[in-house]
């Protein structure tokens, strides 16, 4: 990936607030305010053409917010998706709409849910074709033969339903659906943490795969360090609705700079049981709907001081590991 | 090993029956647990892990049955208890905590009472003692104010705290033998890595044997101290973890360790283990695992290999431990 080439996906200070207030006539029989989740908080990062960029974070850090606001299926709160140079968010008119969605396309967790049930594979796969209109009669069975070859399936598999596949075969079938429209930018929301581990191998091999032969760019949105490690190019961590961290794979791994990144790497369980040494993080990610003050991560950091208690940190580039790291601590020289 | 193992199971063979047959989803299935030591278990959905764990505690409801084989207790077998005698040694005896520890805590009652009913049940204590052992309890499991929070409801909990009271729960019989059932599945790491501390600190400190059951391979080799590797109802490989993890010698315990991302190795290509698992009515015959194997040989789809200890072409060309078995043909000294 050069330094310098253009971003495909610009993400540029994204919010969503979701409204969880109580409803109507309690708030006024009990004087309660409204009340806001703010899911997702100013959120900006770039993907470049044929890359991947992985979200991490814990359960309630906003990484899936983000995933459907990036594809259009949750609309924004303030902020902006720019795919390609045209802003998804301010897109005018349908025609333009309609080209962009269609270079868009997302995989979703649960291959069990993301299919319907009713639908015979080939409509399943065609749907986008006819959506988009993009191709029309005999063409439209020869292309899904082919996208069920792309994905290791055979081409009379098309006549099957949903539930005569198992989850590693479904998922299969969710990335053909994905590219039957010549998709560029797809969004891939836990594609694995519902499959095996030998299923899953087969999975992450097939899309690393498809990436190098389509010149794909993915959103990879994962609870998994490392799966993360192994798919994406740079790193974004993740916690409470803000990135706390952005980073090259290898730098996050070799030389986490934030201190909940740290604490991340040190929870996963240890394989090669290298024996290192483990700094115990106690606590939870707090309630996104009362967050702490200043930084969000100061009651469970252990670099945490005053200014950390009072002053919400920025994003301080840092060009070494092309990303950036919002913490106090770092930025002081305390860690 | 001096020791008498806490749980010994042998030959074990779970069956169910359904409209297209009888399935056997655990097929001579043995293994010793003891004291104080935690026994892993992983494999991959349908392997048996959770069915193995339920047969032991005696939860196997109809249609399914124990169609063969011990289970033993101190010795003593248990798996062909009256139903009603076999309630009383589970809690006191055998505990379990669950993948989900949202479903087996009963949202309805404070959490101080569903602990306090356990304990009254298995002890004699009375009310107010039981609370103060409720209390030590919860405190042990490392939740704050346990004296205020004995008197939350299971919702007023986060999931990493709830499956404290669920671990809680387990512990208040002061049990020999605990099966914990995806007990982090349901956790974020972070929490993740305090439960799995907590489970190791408790072993260590009372002796309580447990079995591990888990799909995730970094949980196991984190905590256990032996490990299982289940495929098809049948126990693949078995021995101590870091031997099993580091020099894997079952085809498939190979191909499963090389299919697991790690954070240190950067590979270019998982290795990835061709087909997929067989149904469990048509398992193939001889070795489960030959058609997906690549080292299959024309024994192998005729007889089926036992655990033993290996022998001959040990192709990793590390000494393996003792207590190390594996099921295949390779390791039996005879064939090339």
């Amino acid at each position: 990936m050069s330094e310098n080439s253009k971003a495909f996906v610009e993400v540029r200070d994204l919010k969503r607030v979701f409204d969880v207030s109580r409803p109507w006539l309690n708030r006024v029989l009990e004087g309660a305010p409204k009340a806001w989740l703010k899911a997702v908080d100013g959120l900006s990062f770039d993907i470049r053409k044929g890359e991947t960029f992985a979200l991490v974070g814990e359960s309630g850090s906003g990484k899936s917010t983000v995933a459907r606001m990036a594809v259009g299926l949750l609309p924004v709160s303030g902020g902006e998706v720019t795919i390609d140079g045209v802003s998804m968010t301010k897109v005018q008119g349908s025609a333009e709409r309609q080209a962009l969605r269609k270079r868009i396309q997302m995989i979703f967790q649960d291959p069990y849910a993301s299919l319907n049930p009713r639908w015979r594979v080939e409509r399943i796969i065609a749907e986008p074709i006819h959506a988009f209109g993009l191709l029309k009669g005999e063409a439209v069975t020869a292309r899904i033969g082919e996208l069920l070859t792309l994905v290791g399936l055979h081409p009379d598999d098309g006549k099957k339903f949903p539930h005569e596949f198992s989850g590693g075969q479904r998922q299969r079938i969710a990335i053909a659906r994905a590219l039957a429209s010549s998709a560029e930018f797809i969004v891939c929301d836990e594609p694995t943490s519902a499959l095996d581990v030998s299923v899953q191998a087969q999975i992450l091999n097939l899309m690393r795969d498809l990436q190098k032969e389509f010149g794909l760019t993915y959103l990879f949105i994962s609870h998994n360090l490392a799966v993360v490690r192994h798919m994406a190019d740079r790193i974004g961590v993740m916690y409470l609705g803000r990135l706390v961290e952005v980073s090259t794979s290898k730098q996050l791994f070799s030389a986490p700079r934030h201190p909940y990144t740290r604490m991340l790497l040190d929870a996963v369980p240890d394989l090669a049981m290298s024996g290192r040494a483990r700094v115990m993080v106690a606590g939870e990610i707090p309630n996104p709907i009362s967050p702490p003050s200043g930084c969000t991560f100061h009651p469970r950091c252990p670099l945490a001081n005053a200014r950390c208690k009072a002053e919400a940190p920025a994003m301080r580039e840092i060009p070494e590991i092309n990303g950036g790291v919002a913490c106090h601590a770092v930025e002081e020289g305390r860690s | 090993m001096t020791q008498a193992p806490v749980i010994s199971v042998r030959n074990l063979v779970v069956e169910f029956a359904t409209r297209r047959g009888i399935l056997r989803a655990i097929d001579g299935v043995s293994f010793d647990i003891m004291p104080g030591e935690v026994l892993g278990v992983v494999g991959e959905s349908g392997a048996g892990k959770s069915v193995t764990g339920s047969a032991i505690i005696g939860l196997i409801e109809p249609p399914g049955r124990i169609a063969g084989g011990e289970i033993l207790l101190h010795g003593k077998r248990i798996d062909n208890l009256p139903a009603e005698e076999m309630r009383r040694i589970r809690g006191r005896k055998i505990a379990m905590i669950f993948q989900d520890p949202l479903t087996s805590l009963n949202p309805l009652y404070r959490v101080g009472e569903q602990l306090i009913e356990t304990i009254q049940t298995h002890t004699d204590l009375s009310a107010s003692a039981a609370r103060a052992r409720a209390i030590d309890l919860l405190a042990e499991v490392g939740i704050p104010a346990p004296e205020r929070r004995i008197d939350g409801y299971p919702h007023e909990f986060s999931g990493g705290m709830r499956q404290r009271v669920v671990i809680a729960l387990a512990l208040s019989a002061e049990p020999d033998f605990i099966v914990a059932d995806e007990p982090t599945t349901a956790l974020d790491v972070s929490v993740q890595a305090q439960i799995i501390q907590l489970i190791k600190k408790l072993c260590r400190e009372r002796g309580t044997a447990v079995m591990l059951v888990t799909h995730d391979m970094g949980v196991i080799a984190e905590t256990a101290d032996r490990v299982a590797v289940m495929y098809a109802g049948r126990v693949a490989e078995i021995g101590p973890v870091r031997d099993v993890v580091k020099h894997p010698l079952h085809p498939y315990a190979k191909g499963l360790m090389g299919a697991i991302p790690t954070l240190e190795a950067e590979a270019e290509r998982l290795v990835q283990i061709p087909g997929s698992m067989p149904r469990l009515t048509n398992i193939p015959k001889g070795c489960a695992f030959n058609p997906r194997c690549e080292r299959v040989m024309d024994r192998c789809r005729i007889e089926r290999p036992e655990p033993s200890d290996p022998k001959g072409d040990l192709s990793s060309g590390a000494a393996i431990m003792p207590g190390h078995r594996v099921a295949c043909h390779l390791y039996d000294g005879g064939a090339k």
